[in-house]
């Protein structure tokens, strides 16, 4: 155990993580120099583009230190965006220290504190490690000074490097050695592990992996799940170096993998404590939380033709994503879908481009919401996510929606636009702190629905991307709610149906109608775009009609090149969804769900 | 079996308009072989369809042939294909190659309707369009058309053009209204890409009117012919009564067969094939000297492919296309598209036959789609009208 190392490195986006965890990979001689590519923890295509890893991974690096001793140094690699910050937690508690990587030309950045903070919450040694010192732009001085100032941190205690460049890579392999603790834990111990993720393997099942903080585990095993106790046989345990590296056993202080035959990754709770079955440790281990879904929208395949392959591409999209759930939906505009789970926004929009990037599929998304909750006159609590099963308004008595407590820390110049949108969002209870000179943190209460809605781009817009924002669901909290219903030519364009706040419910309407005049093309008919209320229209608005379409001649030349031409329009148009007479492209959907700002 | 048409392209020009897109070479040099292969190309359809009722002379200027060569191709056309009593046979012709003698050949040739390439009544805009008469000429063509005996006869006259002021069309309209030609074609200036004006408008030297404009303009040529007592029986001709309506272009539109000759003529069996030649005198010339067809392509057409067809080609003529030759769409669907069209003031329902309003008609093509698409798209479950 004392030649073990658990770390994880963090850092604002684009600071350079991915970039130093292929540098530490590759000096350690793990990856073949011919099977090497880019960024190999990020491996996910999506991930790369939006340059943010959001699965979490692991990998144990052999390194032999100047003192000629082999060590297992183990990176554990973190989602960096608060719909994940769940997933985090759980990979930074089963690390003793972490690098905390500075951009030197940028310095400081939003995510650099947030990260520290969640570093120091599970009180982990900090490396802080000042990367592209290469660059021209460079000013390694003003970082060391901002390590001082801005985090408080020893400035002393600072590597450079240039990750792009290969240069100080040893002295950070080196430091990781010398500074950070080795893993505590007794092997004899009953076993303890946490799951910090799990991947779905098409041979194997479901991988977990784990950091064992007490005891050992063996193929053969009995094993238990705490948090529902179920139960299973180990079948595989081992190390992940490139691939997954078979061991006889992991023991305490040790990052690694289990294959017991567990189905889909579902069945495993990231946060949840592992023991043996025959003899379970007492207690299990600390922070654990059941991940729940709490933004909701419905998917749709544009082409009801293709109802089936969406139904094959979520359920293979969900063998590697336990947050994601969803079930059946239909919708009287869009026919057979599907209604979601999702942890947020983000995970939203990632699950959307990923069934239309690898699985090929052209899908529309509704309106997200919300789990408002609905006490009914004959005594009844309902729980309704999805706009089509509104309660009857004559029915209900009273109507709830989730509140959330938001951490927000900001450099202090950006404070009064981001109160200003709190109060905007109707946010509550105001707690001001100064953690640090020029920095706030702000802490509000708000309804979840406002945050979904467009809350966290103008928060960043804001505050230029330096502000960092976190947040935990609290409790549900009385709401004057409406079901704001969206018609096309007097046709319910159900998806598009949302619950909102009275208040918001004649600008949010409005807002939808034009968004949808905007996208939707010009057709042979005046087009009216309603919001409603019930039978109460609240905002409207009308796409003229284009006038004149027909071609001047068209003689026996001119009737197989037209046709053709003919076909190509329709073509375009079965790319549209045609509700009641109208084909409304896929884009005039999307464009409802964004934000204000966008 | 309907009745077809006959439809031969004589291939030359004594100079290229720059607006046209159809094929023709700017010399004769290709004449006489080119007749002689126009000849063997009839030889070879010989049989081809019971009965014809109608026979036009495109091109191309058919009228940079002498009239004893316009009587040689009616004449070979006459005996080796069967016609019916009351046929049909209309020549282009250019104003500026014309005169009275010249029509009256042409008559005693066997030709009984005339379409004369007028395009405008304005010099300007003729010198725009690259035209080799002027408005004079165009009114003596009226003149000595009917004077050589030609009741039946038509002119094709543009809008839209660059440079026409509002007023230059109304004149144009007034003249054919004043002289009570019986026929009159009105022709929005649509450039394809390969002319060279159109490669001007590409390059933005040019610039077409837009779409309300040519909108209001067709509205106002519709309202100026109808007052005047014209009918308007496809979305750019206008007759004044039935019997002056051109038969010969009424088969493209209602489905009914035809036999194109000629390079570049395209053909269509009356059910479900097309076919066409290759846009080449030369390579014209050289099959037909081995007996052989000069043909480009041919399709046959599916049945969503007739559909269409059907629809874009019937939505264009007052007429409108039989609900009949909708019968690929499910019943109630198709009810559902023809109520809504009608309560939009589209078109209207008249003895099993959707047919467009004028509004409708000057929206032909996005009808077309529109049915069609509709057709083929699955329903709504539920609606809800406030």
């Amino acid at each position: 155990m004392e030649n073990i190392r658990n770390f994880s490195i963090i850092a604002h986006i684009d600071h350079g993580k991915s970039t130093l965890a292929d540098r530490l990979i590759e000096y350690t001689g793990v990856s073949d120099p011919r099977t090497f590519k880019e960024q190999i923890l990020d491996d996910m295509e999506i991930e790369r583009e939006r340059g943010i890893t959001i699965k979490s991974r692991a990998i144990s690096l052999p390194y032999q230190a100047p003192d000629g001793k082999v060590y297992t140094l183990n990176l554990i690699d973190t989602p960096g965006h608060v719909d994940f910050s769940y997933e985090v937690s759980r990979s930074l508690a089963s690390c003793e220290g972490v690098l905390l990587l500075i951009d030197a030309s940028q310095g400081v950045q939003a995510q650099t504190l947030a990260n520290l903070y969640l570093a120091m919450e599970h009180n982990l040694v900090i490396i802080p490690v000042i990367n592209k010192i290469d660059l021209p732009s460079a000013d390694v001085e003003r970082v060391v000074e901002q390590i001082a100032t801005e985090l408080a941190l020893d400035p002393a205690s600072h590597l450079r490097c240039s990750a792009k460049e290969g240069i100080g890579i040893e002295g950070i392999l080196k430091a990781i050695v010398e500074r950070i603790p080795p893993p505590k834990g007794d092997p004899e111990a009953p076993l303890a592990a946490l799951i910090f993720d799990a991947q779905y393997d098409s041979f194997r099942g479901t991988v977990i992996h784990c950091r064992v903080f007490d005891g050992t585990v063996r193929p053969g095993d009995p094993i238990r799940f705490m948090s529902n106790g179920a139960t299973y046989k180990v079948e595989e345990v081992g190390r992940f170096l490139l691939s997954r590296q078979k061991r006889p056993s992991l023991s305490a202080g040790e990052v690694g993998y289990i294959i017991a035959g567990v189905k889909t990754v579902s069945d495993v709770r990231t946060g949840d404590t592992i023991t043996h079955e025959l003899r379970p440790c007492t207690k299990p281990l600390p922070g654990f939380r059941e991940v729940k879904p709490v933004v909701f929208a419905s998917i749709y395949p544009i082409s009801s033709d293709d109802y089936e392959d969406l139904a094959e591409a979520l359920e293979k999209y969900k063998l590697n994503d336990a947050a994601f759930v969803y079930q059946k939906d239909s919708s009287a505009a869009l026919g057979q879908g599907f209604r979601c789970g999702f942890l947020g926004l983000l995970h939203l929009e990632i699950v959307q481009e990923r069934l239309e990037r690898e699985f090929g599929l052209s899908i529309i998304l509704s309106v997200p919401s919300v789990k408002y909750r609905f006490v009914l006159k004959n005594g009844s609590t309902v729980y309704v996510d999805n706009p089509a099963h509104y309660p009857d308004p004559a029915q209900i008595i009273k109507a709830e929606e989730p509140y959330i407590q938001a951490q927000m820390l900001l450099p202090e110049r950006y404070l009064g636009g981001v109160m200003k949108l709190c109060q905007e969002k109707r946010g509550v209870n105001s707690t001001l702190l100064y953690p640090g000179p020029g920095r706030v943190e702000l802490i509000y209460e708000l309804p979840l629905a406002e945050v979904i809605y467009d809350f966290y781009d103008r928060f960043k817009s804001l505050t230029q991307g330096y502000g960092s924002f976190d947040y935990e669901l609290i409790d549900y909290r009385e709401s004057n709610l409406v079901l704001v219903d969206i018609l096309v030519n007097g046709e319910k364009v159900d998806a598009l149906s949302q619950i909102v706040h009275r208040d918001r419910a004649r600008a949010r309407a409005l807002m939808a109608c034009e968004r949808l005049k905007e996208e939707i093309p010009r057709q042979m008919f005046k087009i009216a775009i309603q919001g409603a209320i019930g039978s109460e229209i609240i905002a409207r608005t009308t796409i003229s009609p284009f006038r004149k379409d027909v071609t001047a001649k068209c003689y026996g030349g001119d009737i197989t090149r037209k046709r053709k031409l003919l076909e190509k329009q329709k073509k375009g148009k079965k790319r549209m969804k045609m509700i009641g007479q109208v084909s409304i492209p896929q884009s005039a959907f999307l464009a409802v769900l964004k934000s204000e700002t966008q | 079996m309907k009745k077809a048409g006959l439809y031969i392209h004589i291939p030359f020009c004594h100079s290229k308009c720059p607006y046209c897109d159809f094929y023709s070479l700017p010399s004769l040099t290709l004449k006489e072989e080119f007749l002689a292969a126009l000849k063997v190309e009839m030889e070879l359809y010989r049989g081809i369809f019971p009965l014809f009722n109608t026979l036009y002379i495109g091109g191309g200027t058919p009228s940079v042939l002498p009239p004893a060569e316009i009587g040689e191709i009616v004449n070979t056309a006459m005996n080796l294909f069967s016609f019916s009593s009351r046929h049909e046979v209309t020549m282009e012709v250019n104003p500026a190659d014309i005169d009275l003698n010249y029509l009256r050949e042409l008559k005693a040739a066997g030709v009984n309707r005339i379409s004369l390439g007028v395009q405008s009544f304005d010099d300007s805009v003729l010198r725009f369009l690259g035209r080799r008469h002027n408005s004079l000429q165009a009114l003596k063509a009226v003149e000595v058309t009917r004077k050589a005996g030609f009741s039946n006869f038509g002119l094709d006259l543009i809008y839209g053009v660059p440079i026409q002021q509002f007023s230059s069309w109304e004149e144009s309209l007034s003249l054919a209204v004043h002289f009570q030609v019986p026929h009159l074609s009105c022709y929005q200036l649509s450039l394809s890409r390969e002319t060279p004006l159109g490669r001007s408008v590409a390059r933005g030297e040019i610039i077409l009117p837009g779409q309300e404009e040519t909108a209001k303009l067709m509205a106002f040529t519709t309202a100026y012919l109808e007052a005047a007592g014209y009918e308007r029986y496809e979305v750019s001709n206008f007759a004044k009564g039935e019997a002056f309506r051109s038969r010969h272009n009424r088969k493209y539109w209602e489905d009914e067969p035809y036999l194109g000759l000629g390079p570049s003529a395209h053909s269509f069996d009356g059910s479900k094939k097309r076919w066409w030649n290759n846009d080449s005198v030369t390579l014209y010339i050289k099959s037909l000297r081995e007996k052989k067809l000069p043909l480009a392509d041919e399709e046959i057409l599916n049945e969503k492919e007739r559909m269409l067809e059907c629809l874009f080609l019937g939505l264009r003529t007052k007429r409108g296309v039989s609900l009949k030759k909708l019968g690929g769409i499910p019943p109630e669907r198709r009810n559902e598209a023809v109520n809504y069209l009608t309560k939009e003031g589209l078109a209207t329902i008249k003895k099993g036959r959707l047919r467009p309003t004028a509004k409708g008609l000057a929206l032909a093509d996005g009808l077309a789609v529109w049915i069609s698409t509709f057709a083929e798209s699955p329903p709504s479950l539920g609606r809800l009208t406030p």
